[in-house]
């Protein structure tokens, strides 16, 4: 007989599309944000095969264009943006924190179906022609010369904003107000410091958003004129309005990416975070600074000199906490006690390809550089170094990491560490020679270019290739461990953390009694060490 | 080989000096750093790993390190802050006597128009060795300007001027590319800068004139729309005198005082009733409609020539105060 | 656990009934701080041309009627005293008094937006509404001080109703939460223990309310001098 637990505590749909329990609307989330990931993902691939030969002779130029626009929008605002905090975040904040569920469990449900509702709208313009803008929609392309359905993805993306801005909204009261005794905010597990960091931008930041994609949409339905030059408007005022949120949208997508590292080192060093501190305090610096710095994405738009200057200024100032993060990761492992498990393999890959994701953020907030590079494939390498190379990795750490507590399950560990392996080699032969071509001077958004590119994209198409298996075989064997792999005890990993200390997978309401916490973050000097089967193949 | 695999792009202006040397300072201390933090993970990881009978050690954190390795990259990084700085200024700044060349793009094409009066299409001569500071204005969208082997680039807005200067080094071909998506031919909007020995120019440029300099087409359409009847050069007329206006300060009714520069003349003949200058009733008709944007750049030229030697030749940053050929604008 | 039983409304996530009104509470502010960002995307937009394009900004704003501004900002004033009552009346369990003052609350939100609507039917009269069929030449001829471009001042509307088409909105949502309340608090729902939908509510009324507070001066009074 099976123990009662949140998945088989009721069975039939309607317990599931009517659940509050934060658990199962993470798994909600988890399936949506997957089919999206193909979705996003189906379109780099026809960027990919396109730009195999200089000539566009795959699609047309507006097809290509819709790639592009589509691949950028869907990985931006239906995937990364939810991944962590909607699928890990929902999951684990509660039991972190010793909690029965969030502050407002129906919100967090109502929040899905809004993502929901909006994807489906986005699918309808997929469906229906889609659009072509770019996944930064400027005017006046946007509003007024595009004949792409922009404005049923500006509503889509509107609408999205408000799952966001809910799920920042449940972290933040959850954190303050439902912590369990003893839960102090520096006994906090570094994943929830990060999501409160997170949440502190989802909520200040997506409004912003929200009212310029409205103020596009309508100025396309009812022909207002506030982005049309002809009429006194400002083109260049809707990249402000646009940035302002767009910009620490970049730090919604690494926070919680930061938050798994940050449990997944300490564990597999068996060691406390070094400077615990310090790395709680960078992700709250890292949300402050990152509302400061937007107009670094607009160098060459005409802003003047003056300005560049202040935000030059401000971008390398946001790089320190991020910097001091890796420094302490890193740290963390010096006389620790390494294993190589799959979560831990991802955890590699996050900290070298985030340290070279970063960098190469410098380049561009190094303004003479800039200029020459803007608007090139060395800032579509930039940040998809720290995007997929980042952000993608965690959120694929994470989820190993935590699938024995989610599933009850056992994901097969050779095939996790051949799969890790694989997205770190395709990662970098897709995106390293992109430095290279656009240093060249290949602009981005190019459907044709010229041949002396070709070898570039020849390689970071055969890359794309192979990080696509790198992203298929978890699919695989993570289905496959759901009926056949091994059942997980309680704590597999002999990890800290209150959500170790109850069932796997947990009870609807987490903890049988609330636990009254006495001791500090990250005590491994007091854990044993995980069983050498869980690390073996 | 290496004409299919080029590993660095040409260098051919003042700025691609400067720049390819910040850009090889950033990628020496970025791989330095990538480096040590590889080096350190597999390190750390290969030599404590896992083995029986031994423990992790028991460590906090280090209040000196921290501060360490917070201070010693904010310092690096402050010298790559005032280098890209200064190259950035320096970009930023024409010089006083550049010659220009006024720039229109559209979808998708760029229209290029010497001072000197020949036209091109997707295509700009320039002499080595000077300095040539183009002034840009879009007709529909926004595209950006970017010659790689110059290292320079700057978006093209429509409803106002922005400019982009560079003098090119060596004699060659180069590519010119559109860097701001722009619509279907986006990709399609390239063309070469085709820099020449000065005496392969001057031919050049006497073969391809056509009517007359820039500001002497201008002064043509300045008497055939009238503009004359009113902005006298003999007597003070119903309108401003428009000799020496041009790069110096003009009052203006309501107290302000603005620089007329490229922005101002175009908005005074689009939307005249913005700023009208101390002294003046607002009565100049707009010619929004009835001017595209190479009269517009005539125009501008004319005036300018009848100023002497112009006063800084920054354009300053036009925010909305611009406006747009609306006759050139397309339909939704 | 025995509070669980004594305390219908308090649920099962929640200790005790004091965290779950702080929860509320939090969130509500939380959430009004959302709001301050999405109207400040607009508000920023306004500041923006309004430098630019002042003469146009104060002959739009001259045409707006001042009356009816006033008016409106009259109401939504007394709707916050009816709100703040309200919640005064449910501390104190006075049911009849809390349903009449919910029900002028949501009178004066409907007053509100009856004089809105009537104020955008006129100004959609004066072809003034950002539509294809926008003229300002009127506002040409009766600003004759005043040097501006008609066709500028489409920007002064489009963001006037864009920013009082967003608070009109909100105002819709309002009442709809507040027929919701105030359907719960006729059928006896809140006591002086509990009435925490009334003081969130409430809150997001107040904020609504502020809004057009600095509304109403940005739009309506930018220019407002006799003989100017």
């Amino acid at each position: 007989m099976e123990r009662k637990n949140y998945l088989n505590a009721e069975y039939g749909i309607r317990s599931w599309l009517l659940t509050t329990d934060h658990k199962r609307i993470a798994l909600l989330y988890l399936l949506s944000i997957t089919f999206f990931f193909f979705v996003g993902g189906f379109f780099a691939l026809l960027i990919r095969l396109e730009l195999l030969t200089p000539a566009g002779d795959l699609m047309t130029a507006d097809m290509y264009n819709k790639a592009f626009t589509m691949h950028g929008q869907i990985m931006v605002f239906f995937f990364l943006i939810p991944s962590i905090p909607a699928v890990l975040g929902n999951f684990l904040i509660p039991m972190m924190i010793g909690a029965k569920d969030l502050a407002f469990p129906r919100i967090n449900l109502l929040s899905w179906y809004i993502y929901i509702i909006a994807g489906g709208l986005y699918i309808y313009c997929l469906a229906t022609g889609g659009v072509d803008t770019g996944w930064t929609f400027y005017t006046p392309y946007s509003s007024l010369f595009s004949n792409t359905h922009v404005v049923e993805a500006g509503l889509a993306i509107f609408i999205v904003g408000f799952s966001s801005i809910l799920t920042g909204l449940n972290f933040v009261v959850t954190v303050h107000r439902m912590r369990a005794p003893g839960m102090t905010w520096s006994r906090l597990p570094l994943f929830v410091w990060s999501h409160y960091a997170t949440s502190i931008i989802m909520l200040l930041g997506t409004p912003i958003i929200a009212i310029t994609l409205l103020l596009v949409v309508l100025e396309r339905t009812l022909n207002l004129g506030i982005f049309d030059p002809s009429r006194g408007g400002d083109p260049v005022l809707f990249q402000h309005l646009f940035w302002f949120y767009s910009h620490p949208a970049v730090y919604i997508m690494i926070l919680p990416s930061m938050a798994v590292i940050s449990e997944i080192v300490p564990c597999f060093s068996r060691k406390r975070v070094f400077g615990y501190t310090f790395v709680a305090a960078s992700s709250i610096a890292i949300a402050a600074i990152g509302f400061l710095v937007w107009a670094h994405h607009m160098f060459v738009a005409g802003i003047s000199l003056y300005s560049a200057l202040v935000f030059s200024f401000l971008s390398f100032m946001v790089a320190i906490p991020s910097a001091v993060k890796v420094f302490n990761w890193t740290a963390t492992m010096y006389k620790g006690s390494i294993s190589f498990s799959t979560p831990m393999l991802y955890a590699f890959g996050f900290i070298g390809l985030f340290t070279i994701g970063g960098l190469t953020g410098l380049f561009l907030a190094t303004l003479g550089v800039d200029v020459h590079v803007h608007d090139t494939y060395f800032v579509i390498a930039h940040f998809h170094y720290v995007m997929v190379g980042g952000a993608v990795m965690g959120y694929l750490g994470g989820i190993h990491f935590w699938w024995p507590k989610i599933s009850g399950r056992m994901y097969p560990e050779g095939w996790g560490r051949l799969a890790a392996l694989i997205v770190f080699l395709g990662f970098n032969l897709t995106f390293f020679p992109q430095f290279i071509v656009g240093y060249l001077g290949m602009p981005r958004r190019y459907w044709q270019y010229p041949p002396e590119f070709q070898v570039y994209n020849v390689l970071s198409t055969a890359g794309a290739s192979i990080l696509a298996i790198g992203y298929l075989l978890p699919m695989v064997y993570l289905l496959w461990s759901l009926r056949y792999g091994k059942l997980a005890p309680d704590n597999p990993w002999q990890a800290t953390g209150l959500e170790w200390k109850t069932t796997s997978p947990p009870p609807t309401f987490n903890f049988d009694e609330t636990p009254v916490v006495t001791w500090e973050a990250y005590e491994y000097e007091t854990m044993p060490l995980p069983d050498e089967v869980t690390l073996e193949r | 080989m290496f004409d299919n695999l080029p590993l660095w792009p040409t260098s051919a202006s003042v700025h691609a000096r400067y720049e390819d040397w910040l850009f090889i300072f950033l990628t020496v201390i970025s791989v330095a750093m990538t480096v040590l933090i590889f080096a350190a993970v597999a390190i750390f990881s290969m030599k404590y790993r896992r083995r029986h009978g031994r423990e992790a050690a028991h460590i906090e954190g280090s209040l000196l390190l921290e501060i360490a390795w917070s201070v010693a990259p904010l310092g690096i990084m402050m010298i790559m802050f005032a280098a890209g700085a200064l190259l950035y200024f320096r970009m930023r700044t024409p010089p006083t006597d550049s010659d220009q060349v006024y720039v229109v793009a559209k979808q998708w094409m760029w229209k290029l128009q010497h001072m000197e009066g020949p036209r091109e299409i997707n295509q700009l001569h320039v002499p080595v060795g000077r300095d040539i500071e183009l002034i840009m204005t879009s007709q529909d969208v926004i595209h950006s300007f970017f010659v790689p082997a110059f290292r320079v680039k700057q978006d093209v807005i429509p409803g106002r001027y922005t400019t982009l200067w560079f003098r090119a080094t060596r004699p060659g071909t180069y590519h010119l590319f559109c860097a701001q998506y722009c619509g279907t031919m986006h990709s399609g909007m390239i063309g070469e800068v085709i820099v020449m020995d000065p005496r392969d120019y001057q031919a050049w440029m006497v073969s391809g004139a056509p009517s007359g300099t820039l500001a002497q087409t201008g002064m043509t359409l300045f008497q055939q729309l009238g503009c004359n009847t009113c902005h006298r050069s003999d007597v003070q007329g119903r309108g401003p005198m428009l000799n020496g206006v041009f790069g110096h300060p003009v009052q203006l009714e309501d107290g302000r005082v603005v620089n007329a520069d490229e922005n101002y003349v175009r908005e005074s003949i689009l939307s005249p009733a913005a700023k009208v200058v101390s002294g003046f009733k607002p009565i100049m008709p707009s010619w929004q409609g009835q001017v595209n944007e190479e009269q517009l750049n005539q125009l501008v030229a004319y005036i300018k020539s009848l100023s002497p030697a112009p006063e800084g030749a920054a354009i300053t940053s036009g925010a909305p105060g611009g406006t747009q050929s609306q006759e050139a604008q397309q339909p939704k | 656990m025995l509070e669980h039983e004594d305390r219908p409304e308090l649920r099962h996530h929640f200790a005790d009934v004091v965290q779950q009104r702080n929860a509320a509470s939090l969130g509500m502010w939380w959430f009004l701080g959302t709001e301050i960002m999405f109207f400040g995307g607009m508000f920023c937009g306004y500041l923006v041309y309004r430098r630019a394009y002042f003469p146009e900004f104060a002959a739009g704003s001259r045409s707006l009627s001042l009356v009816a501004g006033t008016v409106n900002t009259a109401v939504l004033i007394c709707s916050s005293l009816t709100v703040a009552l309200a919640v005064r009346a449910s501390q104190l369990g006075k049911r009849k008094l809390l349903v009449n003052l919910l029900l002028a609350t949501m009178f004066f939100g409907v007053c509100f937006l009856g004089i809105k609507g009537y104020e955008w039917h006129d100004e959609y009269e004066h072809h003034h509404a950002p539509t294809f069929y926008f003229n300002a030449q009127d506002l040409v001829h009766n600003n004759p001080n005043l040097h501006m471009d008609p066709q500028r001042t489409k920007i002064f509307f489009s963001l006037y109703f864009a920013l009082t088409g967003v608070h009109a909105l909100h105002m819709i949502v309002g009442i709809g939460i507040f027929s919701v309340i105030t359907f719960m608090a006729w059928r006896g729902k809140f006591t002086p223990e509990y009435h925490t939908p009334i003081e969130i509510a409430g809150l997001y009324w107040h904020f609504v309310d502020i809004v057009w507070i600095y509304l109403f001066p940005l739009l309506y009074l930018i220019d407002r001098r006799p003989g100017a």
